[in-house]
This record gives structure tokens, C-alpha cells and sequence, in this order.
């Protein structure tokens, strides 16, 4: 793997890899020394364009976890406020030598970009860039599903006959994209749960199902609710009437939670808002995910990073000799 | 290119017997002992080890797995290895003696990465080594305390050790 840009294009067998490769993490994090050797000498460059705590931390962790350096860029008062471009930011992270760039950006395609234009020859990572991917979200959410569902025997296992409801604003989400093309990819069924308003209009070109009212998605019953937050800084203009009946119809307060399948997860990728797409009671119940989805945030970065920067230049494909052990 | 085979089935039954003989005599007994294997085959290894040990010794002994993957010090010299789970016996390892077991000893630098990981996972009392086949060729000064087989080889020669759980066959050739 050299980039790790979208899920749409990511293959079964690299998605699986990093799945895999993320549960070894988790049990390292688990050690009494939680840091581990393997990055050291690496330089990380966390290039962030638009506002995140969350997840510039998670890859932070990450990052450091693994004994790589860590250089956090931050587009607010930076040179990048003064009018520099992405070619000019890049090629000076290129003359300092860094070896992967975490980057998020408003602009929908900002990572392929970096990736292709040979300004650098770093590997990127995709933390999110405008209403298109956020792939390393996609994946925690797909290791919270699988650990959830099988526990310790998740290794090598893909999401076959698991149903998904994503529900809130598809329309800016860029992890409800992500989700659907892995979802799709891992061998899950996805619903896609929203007012018609927030629904994307190239939404039948996706491999997933849409409904517009949340109580007929509960009845179904599915494995995993995920909860999307309502981006009330891209709501510039009126999607639903009032907050409160965006949470009166979509939101899942406690009456839903209990009418909600016994063992069906409720997930979000927060910051939520409370009393809003989630009620308290949803997001502080043992259904919850969202304390273990930050969790395993880190170990999945750890995974990407690893996979990114820990082998040869170019790497093929190679795990163990397949015939006998030698040396 | 010619094959030769080192050991046959019950060759490698015989060494891994005499090991886990060694193994109680040093430790004067099956108390305390936890043996680890290096992924893939040490684990199939150290799995039979104390299974031997438990059942000479007359109380069991735990085997798991130590990978080390994220410890070496050649990642950037191949292609991304996937690692390993590592399990590691209820209990942990402080404290306890801890015997590492791998199928061949060359030039020690994934012992070395071993020693670095267990560190990581906790504080043994001490640390043995218990390998089938001894090459040779060691790059940094590590030793084994329980040998299968001294091999001496040419450095271009390779050592193939295949194991029934892992290969369905059970031998050890080298090629050269």
C-alpha cells in the first residue's frame, strides 16, 4: 500500500490487511508499554487544513505509538492563511523530509492531488477531504462492527450478512461515503436513513438502500445504527424546518433506542450533538460504541501508518514463505 | 542446486524430546516456566515443547506466542510483513522463566527483537533460548541454551524447516 486515499477504490484484500493488521495493534495497546519501535526515524506531518481535534489527535496517538516524529500543521495561522498553495505547503514538507502526510482539506480530491501531482514522494493518508471520503473512519467503524460481532476470532473475517443503518445528513457526510463503498466492499447491507433533503441526488448509483423514515429502518433490524452529526457549519441552507424536528423524526431518542433490536450497536462518529441526531440516553447506553470506536481510531491509524511506511519502497505483496520456514 | 535432508520425522521428535528434558534439568522442574514461541513455526514448536514439558515434568506449562515483528530492525529492507498475534500465557511473564523457542538460529537478530519485545510485555526472571536447527553465521552475540541441531552451512545455503501443523510434511532440508 502506498496511499491510503478511499475506500471506494480500497480492495477486499488491503481493507482486510488493515483490519487485521489493527487488531494486532489493539493487543499491543493493551501492553504494559504501550509504545512500540517500529516507525523510529519516520517523520509524520499531520496536515490539517480544516478544524479537527478528534481525529488529528487519533493519528497523533497514533503516530507516536509507533515511535514515529510527529509534526502537526495546522492551516490557521500558518503560512497557508498568507495565501501559500498546496504545491508550495507539500514541496516544503518534501525538503523536510517527511515520509507520510496525514492531511485534511476542504476540497473534495485535496489528498489524490498531493498523491499524484509528484510534488512529494511521501505517502498520504485521507483525513477527511470536503464531502468525499474519510477512509480511516470507515475502517474503525468497520473493526468496531467486526469485534463487536465476533470478539477474539476477528481476524480474517469480513462482514458478510451484516445490516448497517446510516442515518442523518448523507448529503455532507463524507464518513457516510466511506461506509457505504466498504460496507459494500466487506460483504455488509447498508440503509441509508435521512430527510429527502439530505440525501445525495447520485444516491441510486450507490450500493445502498435509501429509506426516509427512521422507525421503518429500527424495524428491520439492523446489526449497527450508525448516527451521523448534523453539520449545522454546512448548513447554510434549510434542510429541515427546525432542529427540533429533525430530532423529533430523525433522531434517536429513547423510545427508538428501546424498539431497537436487543443486540443491535449503536454507533457515531461524533463530536455529537446531544439531544439532537442522539439523545443521552442512546449515546451513554452499553449499545454505545462511541468510546470504543475512538479506541480502535488509534489502532487502525496505527494500521495504515504501519502498512504506509513500515515495508520497502514499492512493496509487493508478501506475508510469510509459503513453502517451509527459511532463512 | 541439491537437497539434502537433515533430519526426518523422528529425528525432530528425538531433539524436541531431549530439549524438554534439558529444559526441567536446568529449571530443576516444571515451576515457573512459560515457553514462547516466534511466529510461524517456533509457535508449532514451543505448542509441542510444553506439552512434552507438562508431561514429563507432571504439571502443566503454559506455551503461547511472541511476534516480533514491529521489533526488527530489516522492516524497511522488504515488502510490509503482516504481523502476528502474540499470545501471551495467563499469568504474563513476570517473574517467570521464560523460553523462547524458534526453528532456526542464524543470525540472531530476531532473538534480538524477542528480547526487545518481551520487554515491552514485562520483566521475566530470565530468558532461555531453545532452537531446533543452529546454522551458524550469528551477526550479534547471542546463544542458544538448548540446540536440536548444530548445522554448519555456507551463508548462501537455506535451511527449510517444515513442520505437520504448518506444512503437513515433517523434515529438515538444506539447500544448496
Amino acid at each position: 500500500m502506498r496511499h491510503l486515499l478511499d475506500t471506494q477504490t480500497l480492495s477486499y484484500d488491503d481493507a482486510l490487511r488493515i483490519l487485521d493488521v489493527a487488531e494486532d495493534m489493539a493487543d499491543t495497546q493493551r501492553r504494559e508499554v504501550k509504545k512500540l519501535p517500529t516507525l523510529r526515524g519516520k517523520t509524520v506531518v499531520n496536515l490539517f487544513f480544516e478544524d479537527s481535534t478528534r481525529t488529528r489527535i487519533s493519528f497523533e496517538a497514533a503516530a507516536k505509538r509507533l515511535s514515529a516524529d510527529v509534526i502537526n500543521f495546522s492551516a490557521k495561522g500558518s503560512s497557508v492563511s498568507k495565501g501559500e498553495s498546496l504545491q508550495d505547503t507539500a514541496q516544503t514538507l518534501q525538503a523536510m523530509g517527511a515520509d507520510a502526510v496525514v492531511i485534511r482539506h476542504g476540497s473534495s480530491g485535496a489528498p489524490r492531488t498531493l498523491a499524484t501531482s509528484g510534488w512529494i514522494s511521501a505517502g498520504v493518508v485521507n483525513a477527511g477531504d470536503g464531502t468525499h471520503e474519510h477512509p480511516t473512519q470507515a475502517l474503525l467503524d468497520a473493526f468496531t462492527i467486526r469485534k463487536r460481532r465476533f470478539g477474539a476470532d476477528s481476524r480474517g473475517r469480513d462482514l458478510q450478512g451484516v445490516s448497517v443503518a446510516i442515518v442523518g445528513d448523507i448529503l455532507h457526510s463524507r464518513v457516510a461515503r466511506s461506509n457505504v463503498w466498504l460496507l459494500r466492499t466487506l460483504g455488509a447491507e447498508v440503509t441509508l436513513v435521512a430527510p429527502p433533503t439530505l440525501v445525495p441526488q447520485d444516491v441510486s448509483t450507490w450500493p445502498a438502500r435509501v429509506v426516509y423514515d427512521l422507525d421503518e429502518a429500527i424495524a428491520a433490524g439492523p446489526d449497527a445504527l450508525m448516527m451521523l452529526r448534523i453539520q449545522l457549519e454546512r448548513m447554510n441552507a434549510a434542510y429541515f424546518p427546525t432542529e427540533r424536528e429533525y430530532s423529533r423524526r430523525w433522531g434517536l431518542d429513547a423510545a427508538r433506542l428501546g424498539a431497537l433490536r436487543a443486540d443491535s450497536i449503536v454507533m457515531h462518529p461524533g463530536p455529537m450533538n446531544r439531544g439532537l441526531e442522539i439523545s443521552a440516553e442512546a449515546a451513554d447506553s452499553p449499545r454505545s460504541t462511541v468510546l470504543e470506536q475512538v479506541a480502535n481510531g488509534v489502532s487502525v491509524r496505527m494500521a495504515a501508518l504501519y502498512l504506509l511506511l513500515a515495508g520497502a519502497e514499492r512493496d509487493a505483496d508478501t506475508t510469510d514463505a509459503t513453502e517451509g520456514s527459511t532463512r | 542446486m541439491s537437497t539434502r535432508t537433515v533430519l526426518h520425522e523422528a529425528d525432530i521428535a528425538r531433539a524436541l524430546t531431549r530439549i524438554s528434558h534439558e529444559i526441567l534439568e536446568s529449571n530443576k522442574g516444571p515451576d515457573n516456566l512459560v515457553i514462547l514461541g516466534i511466529p510461524t513455526r517456533g509457535v508449532t514448536l514451543a505448542r509441542r515443547i510444553a506439552a512434552l514439558v507438562s508431561d514429563f515434568g507432571g504439571a502443566p506449562v503454559p506455551a503461547g506466542a511472541l511476534d516480533v515483528t514491529m521489533y526488527r530492525d530489516d522492516l524497511h529492507r522488504h515488502p510490509t510483513r503482516a504481523p502476528q498475534p502474540t499470545q501471551i500465557p495467563e499469568g504474563g511473564i513476570d517473574g517467570k522463566v521464560v523460553v523462547l523457542v524458534d526453528d532456526v538460529l542464524f543470525s540472531g537478530r530476531s532473538i534480538r527483537a524477542a528480547l526487545d519485545a518481551l520487554q515491552d510485555i514485562g520483566r521475566p526472571a530470565a530468558v532461555r533460548l531453545a532452537i531446533l536447527v543452529d546454522r551458524g553465521h550469528r551477526e550479534l552475540p547471542i546463544r542458544p541454551d538448548f540446540v536440536g541441531k548444530n548445522l554448519p552451512s555456507a551463508r548462501d545455503e537455506r535451511v527449510y524447516v517444515r513442520l505437520a501443523e504448518n506444512d503437513s510434511r515433517e523434515e529438515v532440508t538444506i539447500e544448496s
